[in-house]
This record gives structure tokens, sequence and C-alpha cells, in this order.
């Protein structure tokens, strides 16, 4: 691969990460939020195929299509099927205003650039120079569960915070070993999945899937 | 030797899948019980036998036990003899998915075994992450809205922390990087410390100690905790206020070993002094208000965790010394304490203290260990709790953390205050009904003897071990000197 393709295809595939991640926070259809997490899962095998191929590593289109097909089709296919046996399509409420929504989001994209610079330090290559990308999915995967008030769009912050954490790992080292990667996957994909039967619990149990009007346990 | 690592790992497997197979056999209760007894043996042989040749590792090194995992090896198997012997329910008041819950209950354990059993960060994450999986359906065995809201509360906060975990553990890989030599390895990143990236170090072990925090239930990141350990049936609270918080606090000792080594002591001394004050402070706001019983013993646990985040920030063999034997100690007498919770809620019917009153009396078996049993979570002597939170304390002296300690006190005196008026009032208050305090005293549970002996060892175990603590001497300072000597 030239540097010239490999530079294109970072800057594509980060572009299209950080995209996906805006527009995750702007808009309240459930269907419309879990195809745009495919498009994230997609990007996200397209970057670990970049870095790998670039890299050298033999192992890189296995753990690419790994990352495919739990990221970008099992996951959002779990969620699809939790969304339909609930029947919401649509978030009843946020705990913020969309605009509000929308600033804060710029203003974490702005301190993951902000924060990214000094723990980088002074390394120039271009894998590096994309990281505050995956800190900004960090932050707006945060930003989501922290402001989103249904159970279904929590699930998809935290799909989000960890697509970011895949995305830093990396832009910053190629990946962990194999074994801690297939680990990592299977447990956030088990995670995906109870909490995909919980919020079917959740629902059959008090006919809504509002977080905020949890309120059962207290002190 | 090797085989003997395996071994905790794969057994409850085996009777996990043993369990789950055998959905409504009502022996399928006593794997548990076996698989936690099997730990407990690979823990004690592990322990003997590093001591004698040194760590053992096996499968290319991702696996090693050293003296610190074999004691917590040994730990959770003790601890989790107890919190499942002691709650195993009576034939009476068993429910149909007997199978499912004993083979998620294996499934936990065989998850704990590897979390501790792990030389490589990310299996260790991968293991954490493990027992939140086991534990999702768990918590929220009983049903109805409060226990859905406590797992669906506990799944989402325990695994969103454990991912800035993952975070911390990716930059860490990054920092050992950039000095040349790759790796998630304690041994490894323990000898090329010096080499480490210190600004990728300090923010990825900040990160990772943040997230294994979460999971510790240390304040600011505890909310879940008291909801979970309410919520969960008596036996899954026991098993994790008892040992899953003290294993994810064995990973936050890890991480410090590392950053001490690589950027010195001071940052994960602060973090560690801030979340042990905080948790210590949000035990002594929220206890004396306290309704309900089981959450009054989470908040307990809060208070526990935090004291030994305070003696991982005191730092040195002594408050490290101290630390690993309150782990013992607190799991023996927590997973107690929860077990006796479940059966004074079979008894009452109702998680309320106020409807807990003259237990003593009442229901002498229920009563008197509770009584004993909150006397030791106190920090009463001859427990072992009391001469292991004098030696934090004193240990935090000595290290120079005097006004801190000071705070700290103060904290546990109001602690002590908030939970000694709630248990009192549950075990000796008055009835409020004259009638009730003049009939006889129920009788206790079928069959009782049997049902009291976990409780027994565990209670006569924490009132022995501060005293003739020599069997135990040898491996705490090996412990100690696995952790890199305490510094």
């Amino acid at each position: 691969m030239s540097n010239g393709v490999y530079l294109q295809l970072l800057a594509t595939t980060t572009g299209v990460l950080l995209l996906s991640a805006v527009l995750q926070v702007w808009g309240r259809s459930t269907v419309r939020a879990i195809g745009l997490l495919v498009l994230q899962g997609t990007a996200l095998a397209g970057l670990v195929l970049t870095v790998g191929v670039h890299a050298g590593e033999a192992a890189a289109p296995l753990v690419a299509g790994l990352v495919l097909v739990v990221k970008a089709l099992v996951m959002p296919w779990a969620m699809l099927r939790s969304a339909r046996v609930i029947g919401v399509t649509r978030e009843r409420s946020a705990r913020v205003k969309p605009a509000i929504e929308l600033i804060g989001a710029a203003a974490l994209t702005l301190l993951a650039y902000a924060v990214s610079g000094p723990i980088l330090g002074d390394r120039t290559d271009p894998a590096t120079q994309a990281v505050p990308v995956g800190v900004s999915l960090v932050l707006l995967g945060f930003w989501q569960l922290l402001v989103r008030g249904s159970a279904i769009t929590e699930l998809i912050g935290f799909l989000m915070l960890d697509n970011g954490i895949a995305t830093i790992s990396f832009l910053t080292s190629g990946g962990l070993s194999l074994v801690v990667e297939l680990g990592a996957t299977l447990d956030v994909l088990l995670v995906v999945l109870i909490l995909g039967v919980l919020a079917v619990r959740l629902h059959a149990e008090q006919g809504h899937i509002d977080i905020s009007e949890l309120r059962e346990l207290h002190d | 030797m090797a085989i003997v690592i395996w071994i905790p790992l794969i057994l409850p497997l085996v009777l996990g899948v043993v369990s789950g197979l055998r959905q409504r056999s009502a022996w399928t209760l006593w794997l548990p019980v076996a698989s936690a007894a099997v730990l407990l043996g690979a823990g004690v042989v592990l322990i003997l036998d590093v001591s004698d040749r040194g760590p053992i590792t096996t499968a290319d090194g991702l696996l090693r036990v050293d003296s610190l995992s074999a004691w917590m090896l040994a730990v959770v198997g003790v601890v989790a003899v107890v919190a499942l012997w002691g709650g195993v329910p009576h034939r009476t008041d068993r429910s149909r998915n007997i199978g499912r819950f004993a083979g998620l209950l294996c499934l936990f354990l065989a998850a704990m075994s590897l979390a501790v059993a792990a030389d490589n960060i990310g299996l260790m994450w991968v293991a954490i992450e493990l027992t939140t999986i086991t534990t999702a359906f768990l918590v929220g065995s009983r049903g109805g809205r409060g226990a859905l809201e406590a797992a669906w509360k506990y799944v989402i906060l325990g695994s969103a922390g454990v991912a800035i975990a993952f975070l911390g553990i990716v930059l860490i890989f990054a920092a050992s990087r950039t000095g040349g030599a790759p790796s998630l390895s304690w041994v490894v990143l323990l000898a090329h410390a010096g080499s480490l990236d210190p600004t990728l170090t300090r923010a990825g072990a900040a990160l990772a100690v943040l997230g294994f925090a979460t999971k510790a239930g240390l304040a600011p990141m505890h909310s879940w905790l008291p909801d979970a350990h309410s919520q969960a049936p008596a036996t899954v609270s026991g098993l994790m206020s008892g040992v899953l918080l003290s294993v994810a606090f064995y990973a936050i000792l890890r991480i410090q070993a590392v950053a001490d080594a690589a950027i010195g002591p001071a940052l994960m001394r602060e973090l560690l002094l801030a979340a042990g004050l905080l948790s210590l402070a949000v035990t002594a706001g929220l206890a004396i208000t306290q309704k309900d019983f089981k959450r009054l013993l989470a908040y307990s646990s809060i208070e526990h965790m935090g004291l030994l985040a305070l003696g991982a920030a005191a730092g040195g063999p002594l408050a490290i010394a101290a630390v690993l034997l309150h782990i013992l100690g607190h799991g023996l007498v927590k997973s107690s304490m929860f077990v006796l919770s479940g059966r004074i809620l079979g008894f009452t019917g109702s998680h309320d203290i106020a409807d807990v009153r003259n237990l003593l009396r009442r229901r002498p078996d229920l009563g008197g260990p509770f009584l004993l049993g909150a006397a030791a979570l106190l920090g009463f002597p001859p427990f072992v709790t009391f001469f292991t939170e004098v030696a934090i304390i004193v240990a935090g002296f000595q290290r120079g953390l005097g006004w801190q300690m000071m705070v700290a006190c103060i904290l546990l005196v109001v602690v002590f205050a908030g939970i000694a008026r709630h248990v009192l009032a549950m075990t000796v208050g008055t009835d409020p009904d004259p009638e009730v305090a003049r009939t006889l005293p129920a009788p206790p549970d079928k069959p009782a003897r049997f049902r009291q002996v976990p409780i027994g060892i565990a209670l006569g175990l924490c009132a022995v071990v501060g005293f003739a603590a020599w069997p135990l001497a040898g491996p705490l300072v090996a412990a100690v000197a696995a952790l890199g000597g305490g510094r």
C-alpha cells in the first residue's frame, strides 16, 4: 500500500467515524441511530484493515472481518431486534434539549482534540494524529449515555464509547494481542445482548423504557 | 504444578454447564459450593507451592500465579464457600430455574479465578467484564421493577466504567510500545517500568484505576452498588460484596504497582486517597438515614473499600499486608451478613429496618450472629478487622498522611454511630407491638445447624485470625513482595 493511499484511507475511515458519531447526537429515531452504528462499525473495520495492512500484519483481515461481523452486523441486529420487540422506534424524551445536546457535542469534540495533544506528545505518524477522533467518540458516547432518556439510546451510547476505545487502540498500537481482542469483543457482544434482553424485560414490566423514570431505588 | 492453575478455571465451567443442563434438579445448587471448595483447595496448594518454588506460569505466559494471585484465589474460595453454602435455600423456597442460577454462579467463580490468575492486564480486564456478564441476570433474578432497575444500572454503569479501564489499558500498552517492549504482562511491565512513556502511563494508569474503581464500588463511582446489592438474592450479594469488589480492587493494586514503578507513587496515592476518603464520607452521610438493611450492608461495603483504598494509598509492607488481610476479614464477615440478611428477609418478609425488631429474642439463631457480624464490620476486637483497620491507620500516619488519617478516623466514628444505631435497633430494639414481644421465640429455619455451620466458621475464623495469624504471615509477606515490596 503506497503512503498516499494509506493516508487517504486513514482520513476517510476516521472521517466517517467522527461524522457518524456527530450525526448520532442529532435526531431521535432509534432505527436511524442503529443504522449509523452499522456505518460506524464498517468504518472501524476499514480502519483496522488499513492500519493492519500498512503495518504488514498477517492477522489484519481476520481482525477486520471480526470487527465487521460483530460491530456492523450482529450488534446492530440484536439492538434492532430488541427495538422491534419493544415496538419503540422513536425516543420519547431526552433529558436536555437537542440544541444543548449539539452544543455539548461540539464542545466535547474540541475537548477531545485539546486533551489528545499533550497525551500524544511529539509523535508525528499519521495514525497517531487521528487519535482525537477516537477520543471524540469516547466522549460523545459518554455524552449520549448521560443525556439520553431511553434504554436503547443509552445502549447506543455505550457502543459508541466502545467503538471509540477500539479506534484509539488500533491507531496508537495496531490493536492488542489477538486473545485480548477476541475476549474483549465477545464481552462487549454479550453485554449488548444482555442489555437488549433487560430492555425488553423493562418494557414488559413497566410499559416503557425511559431510564429517567427508573426511580424505584433511591436513598 | 501448572495443572493446579487450570483446575479452578475449567472445573467451575464444566459444573456450570452441567447445572445449566439439569435445569430443575435441586442438587445443582451444591455444584457452586463444590466449585468454591475447589477454588479454596487450589488456592491453598498454590500458596504452598509458590512459596517453595516461586511463581508458576502457563498458557504461554498468559496465566501466572505468584504469591498475591494465590492469596486472592484462596480468599475468593473461602468467602465463596461461606456465601454459597450459607445461601443454599431450604427445599421449600426454591425457584424453578435452579439449574440456570447455579450455572451462572459457577461461571462467575471461574471468571473471578481467571481475573486473579491472568498475567496480562488485557486478559484480566476480559475476566472482570465477564464477572459483570455472569452476574447481570443473577442481580435481576428476583424479578420485579426494583430488581430490573438494579440490573440495568449495574450492567450499564459497570460496563461503561470497565470500558474506561480498557481505554487505560490501551494507553498503557501504547506506553510500553514506545518503551520498546510492547506487552501487557505484569512481569514485563514491572521489569521495563523505567522505559514506559511517562505521559501515556500517567493517563493510562489513571483511567484504568478510575475504571476498576467503578467496579470496586469506590465513591464517587459507587451509585450502582447499593441498588445491585440490595436487590440481588442474598448469596449473590454476599459474593459480590465479599469478593467481587475485592477482585476489582486487586486489579487496582496491580496497576498501582506498575504506575508507581514507572512514574512514582504521587499520582496513585492522590487518586486512592481521594476515592478512599470520599467513600468513607458517602457512607458516613448515608448510613445513618438508611431504611433498608441490605442497603445498609452495601454502604458498609463502600466504607470498607474506602479503607482498602486508604491502605493502598499509604503503601509500604504494613499497609499492604493489612489491606490483603482486610480483604479476607471483610469478605468472610460481609458474605455471612448478607446470607443472614437473606434469612431475616425470609422471616420478616421486609427489607425495612423498621420491620425488624428484637431479633435477638425473637430469632436468636439470626440475631446472635447478625450482632456479632456487625461488631466485626464495625471493627471491634477480637475480630481481625480491628487489627487491620488499626494497621492501615497507623501505616498512614507513618507514611506522612497524618491529616488524611485524622479525617478518616472522624468519618469512621460517624459510620460507626450510623451502622451501630440500626443494628442495635434490629437486634435488641423493643418490639412496637407488646403482644409479639411476649410470644415465645420463633423456631429456627430447617435444617438449622447445618445452615449455621458456614456462618460459624466465618465469624470464628475472623475472630481467631487476628491473634493466630502466624500461619498467614508467610503468605502475606510473600504476597506483599509480589507487588514489588509494597513500595
